[in-house]
């Protein structure tokens, strides 16, 4: 059997439906819904010839692989390459691309160090740094929300919590969009992120060691379970990796598309305003609307079957959770963005065993922008085109101009 | 079909169902019962489906694992010795009729 992006080439299964599509296609990725609506369309799954692989879209199948660690496993890659068969682009991850039992132990691990009580210990600093960063971009008026605010709040915020003795937000940001674009082909995006490697990497590397951590950082307690025998301290470093992969590009698109949502949604932000207890509800809602992480693949590791389609071991899945996101069948008004519907059970965070484990830390950053926007502003409005950026498995904004009016001057 | 029953503050009980297998979190979600926010939709990471099982019911509801005993240790209302994540509980029908209450705050 042939090999195509370092899987299997798998042959279409009887009577699933073909589809000579590029799902990493830079016009697809730039305005995805079309490409979610025809897939959801086609059927529960769909074979795309160009990568041998089969994608799903509707809300039930995709949950169902997307979360059943047994039949669909991450160890083998949450990308095109089978990690059974190809070597990855970095040593793999021991927590995203790891399955039960092993996960559970190193789960258990990151659960507590970025568990809900943590992030409420530490409020005041996530908050304190919202305001003051809010209250710059409002007294500018109109911004580049991505740069001047959804990238330097999480480069600011997120190395204090995690207690980085050294600094450098380009190479975070770099790092991220290395890691989620090596989940795709090798295509531009891929090549183009993979090749400021050689500058990133050792960097990050060396931000992992717990010499480089401060002692009351997020960083310097995973090393604690690695004196309690817990991990080992090189699963330490692995861990403190997974964080730095995982915690920046993540955030940074939490809150670009937050601000994009409001934006464009002026009549939700009105609602918000006569509301406050739904902006937890509202993030929500923005993960369900913009579905930040819009796909990770599984390797089905059995033969077996979803919905009547026979899918054979070795195939790579695409679950394209923005799809889900946006099901009719499952979402009333899909194509709408309200804040007030009952939005949990989304798939913006994954869901299952495998369900971001950093979540947390993602809602308390973007809570504190979004309550420091909530006391500050009155209104927020395009002052240009958003641009979105393509990216093989993030869908996040190149940029995003909005001009912010402060409350009381309306 | 199996029962469920969520006692509220007042001592006032209601009867709840739903189709077996599904987590009693998802059953409460789906009869959109107040307080339970459920937030990571029951990848124990968020500890905000937090539920006290009554009676006799706990033996019964299983083991709590160690990810969940972490998880206890965060909620917002302090646990108790019968709190559980309703996000793992399953339902089934040696459950019928369990009964819960909801803690007061949730997040």
């Amino acid at each position: 059997m042939g090999m195509i992006e370092g899987h299997i080439a798998i042959e279409p299964p009887s009577g699933v439906p073909i589809w000579d599509i590029d799902p990493y296609a830079e016009t697809v990725l730039a305005d995805p819904n079309a490409f979610y609506q025809e897939l959801r369309s086609k059927g529960p799954f769909t074979y795309i010839p160009k990568y041998a692989i089969l994608a799903c879209g509707r809300y039930n199948e995709t949950k169902e692989v997307f979360s059943d660690s047994t039949r669909f496993v991450s160890s083998r890659g949450v990308g095109l390459v089978d990690f059974k068969l190809a070597e990855p682009w970095r040593p793999a991850s021991i927590i995203l691309e790891v399955d039960p039992p092993d996960h559970t132990r190193v789960r258990r691990v990151m659960a507590k160090s970025l568990s809900p009580k943590v992030m409420r210990e530490k409020a005041e600093v996530f908050q304190s740094i919202a305001d003051e960063m809010v209250a710059r971009v409002v007294a500018q008026g109109t911004i580049e929300a991505v740069a001047d605010l959804a990238e330097v709040y999480p480069t600011t915020v997120f190395p204090k919590i995690l207690g980085m003795k050294e600094l450098n937000a380009r190479a975070l940001i770099d790092y991220g969009a290395m890691v989620f674009d090596a989940l795709g082909p090798d295509n531009e995006i891929r090549r183009a992120a993979l090749s400021v490697q050689g500058a990133v990497v050792p960097w990050i590397t060396e931000q992992c060691q717990r010499e480089n951590l401060h002692e009351d950082g997020i960083g310097a307690g995973v090393y604690t379970y690695a004196d309690s025998g817990d991990i080992t301290p090189r699963e330490a470093a692995l861990l403190v990796r997974s964080l730095l992969s995982a915690g920046v590009d993540t955030t940074v698109t939490g809150i670009g598309n937050l601000l994009f949502c409001l934006a464009e949604n002026p009549d939700q932000f009105e609602v918000l305003k006569q509301n406050p207890q739904l902006a937890r509800a509202t993030f929500e809602e923005v993960l369900r609307y913009t579905s930040p992480v819009h796909s990770f693949c599984r390797t089905a590791d059995i033969d077996t079957d979803v919905s009547g389609v026979k899918i054979q071991e070795d195939t790579k899945i695409l679950c394209v959770l923005g799809a889900a996101n946006r099901d009719e069948n499952h979402w009333p008004n899909a194509a709408s963005f309200d804040i007030t519907r009952q939005v949990q059970g989304h798939l913006g965070m994954g869901a299952g065993v495998h369900g971001c484990v950093g979540q947390n830390l993602a809602r308390a950053e973007v809570g504190a922008v979004l309550a420091a926007l909530l006391n500050q502003v009155d209104r927020i409005e395009f002052a240009g085109a958003a641009k979105w950026r393509p990216g093989n498995s993030i869908r996040s904004l190149a940029s995003l101009p909005i001009k912010l009016t402060k409350k009381g001057t309306a | 079909m199996v029962r469920f029953i969520v006692k509220n503050e007042n001592e006032s009980e209601q009867i709840f169902e739903s189709q077996p297998g599904l987590s009693l979190m998802e059953a409460m979600k789906a009869n959109n019962i107040e307080g339970v926010v459920a937030e990571c939709g029951g990848s124990m990471s968020c500890a905000t489906c937090h539920v006290i099982v009554e009676g006799n019911w706990l033996t019964l509801t299983g083991e709590v694992s160690d990810m969940e005993d972490d998880m206890l240790d965060c909620t917002v209302t302090e646990r108790e010795p019968a709190s559980r994540l309703s996000c793992q509980i399953e339902l089934s029908e040696k459950l019928d009729g369990i009964m819960v209450s909801i803690p007061e705050g949730q997040l």
